[in-house]
């Protein structure tokens, strides 16, 4: 009996891990069940009272707890529509989108959204505010006491590695863009949301500091145990994050698999992508995407 | 008599007439700013309110500037003669750049910079406050040099339904066939109006956000 209980107490271990590096400063509901974080049923979206065909279509997969899944696609593929289904951006028009179980339609966007993190291409920081106020900016919006901010700014520009007493008053204009974008994923985890909807979070930088970028987000998220939904064009990017693939292709999803399956899929756009890969290798020795 | 002499002997009288003016200017700006930079606000998410605002403004705007004094002294309560029909004038007159900036500003703001806030959890009067507004301040300020320098030359007319100003010594320059008393009411309002330029000018550099 005792073995049986203590193996259930095993199984049980993973949604309560306490994760090494996560602050105890959390409003994050603590998982009780393995159930998906996200979850896509039957999802069409089409622009409304547009007479278009849907940007997405039939789309269903699910994310699960501390899960990486990359949304891999060529632009246009409906990627980022993806990503704003989830935090409510936009609303499916057929289907449902589930957060934590419930439907976007059902959960009030604001509480939805300040529980999702938010990590775009450009960064997209406020130009008038310090590293610090960006930072600081969910937390402060939930009413944070100065100290617990400013102690929370602190630890995350760490974190991202960032000097907080060389960063904290710098406006993003004094940044560079790779700096840019490690005060982007600070902010996206200020206040510890359970989930980060990142869209080519990297896409804008050069490809050393890319590379660097990918390297450390990718321990960092292992670390903190996120739940990531992580959209980009790049294979290499996809094969170096990834829990999952899923490949988009012209608003469908063809294909979703861990990185080893993926690259085995006989599915032309799967091969398109190989080959981009491959191509590029062969003939630019050195670049990297 | 020279214009000069004309200048020095009635000195008193130049600076009287010029605070005169500016009193109406800076009275007429008061009130346009209090108007427009709302209005440009309240407008931003109302597309349809929108086109009217900035369609009777733009209307507004074309009507000939005597003209205007002219419809405004019959009307009741902001008309008849005097200073507060023309201040009416040239609150109309200003609501335009004022109003035209404030919406251009607040919605030519960085798209990645928007969708980062929307995302982040912010309501949209927080997005309006915090962020729109702090962004614009520099093209709406540009719209209330533009409307300041445009009053400045305005209020000259305002003399014509008796509210004084500058305009008084234009008239009188006029009707004298005088180029003294004309200029002793155009270089003060000149000057007067490059002042304005210049000094928010100054401002508008410095609240802008890069």
């Amino acid at each position: 009996m005792r073995q049986i209980s203590a193996s259930g107490r095993l199984t049980e271990i993973p949604s309560s891990l306490p994760y090494p590096g996560l602050s105890i400063e959390t409003n994050a509901k603590p998982m009780t069940s393995p159930d998906p974080l996200i979850e896509f049923r039957g999802v069409t979206y089409r622009v409304p009272l547009m007479n278009r065909p849907a940007l997405v279509s039939n789309i269903s997969f699910a994310v699960r707890p501390a899960e990486m899944l990359v949304l891999l696609g060529r632009s246009g593929s409906g990627k980022t529509t993806l990503l704003r289904l989830v935090n409510r951006l936009l609303l499916p028009s057929a289907g449902e989108v589930l957060v934590e179980g419930r439907p976007t339609s059902s959960w009030d966007p604001i509480r939805l959204r300040r529980g999702i993190g938010y990590v775009i291409q450009e960064a997209g920081l406020l130009p008038h505010f310090t590293v610090a106020e960006n930072i600081g900016l969910v937390p402060a919006l939930e009413n944070w006491n100065a100290a617990r901010i400013s102690a929370r700014v602190e630890e995350l520009l760490r974190l991202v590695g960032l000097d907080p007493a060389e960063f904290s008053a710098r406006r993003p204009r004094e940044l560079s863009s790779g700096q840019r974008q490690r005060v982007g994923v600070a902010r996206a985890l200020a206040a510890d949301p359970p989930i980060l909807l990142m869209d080519e979070p990297f896409g804008a930088l050069d490809p050393i500091t890319r590379t660097e970028l990918q390297r450390e987000f990718s321990a960092l998220a292992r670390r903190l145990g996120k739940t990531i939904l992580f959209v980009t064009h790049d294979l290499r990017e996809a094969l170096l994050l990834a829990s999952r693939i899923a490949l988009l292709e012209a608003g469908r999803i063809v294909a979703v698999g861990t990185p080893q399956e993926f690259l085995l899929l006989d599915h032309s756009e799967v091969r398109a992508f190989t080959a981009s890969l491959i191509d590029l290798a062969a003939e630019r020795p050195g670049a990297s995407s | 008599m020279t214009t000069w002499t004309f200048f020095v002997t009635h000195r008193a009288e130049i600076l009287d007439t010029t605070l005169e003016h500016l009193t109406l200017v800076v009275i007429a700006m008061f009130f346009a700013i209090l108007i427009g930079v709302p209005l440009g606000m309240f407008v931003v998410h109302r597309p349809a309110l929108r086109r009217i605002a900035l369609g009777v403004a733009s209307i507004l705007q074309t009507i000939p500037s005597l003209a205007l004094f002219g419809f405004l002294i019959p009307i009741p309560f902001i008309g008849g003669v005097g200073r507060r029909t023309a201040i009416v004038a040239l609150i109309l007159y200003a609501l335009l750049p004022i109003l035209r900036n404030t919406y251009v500003g607040l919605t030519g703001i960085d798209h990645a910079v928007l969708e980062a806030a929307e995302a982040m959890g912010m309501t949209n009067s927080q997005i309006l406050w915090r962020v729109r507004l702090p962004l614009a301040l520099a093209v709406i300020l540009a719209g209330i040099r533009t409307a300041t320098v445009i009053t400045i030359g305005v209020a000259t007319i305002a003399a014509a339904i008796g509210a004084g100003g500058l305009g008084t010594f234009i008239f009188r320059g006029v009707a004298m066939v005088s180029d003294a008393v004309i200029l002793a009411g155009a270089v003060p309002a000149a000057l007067l109006a490059i002042l304005a330029d210049l000094l928010l000018g100054l401002l508008e550099r410095r609240l802008k956000v890069s």
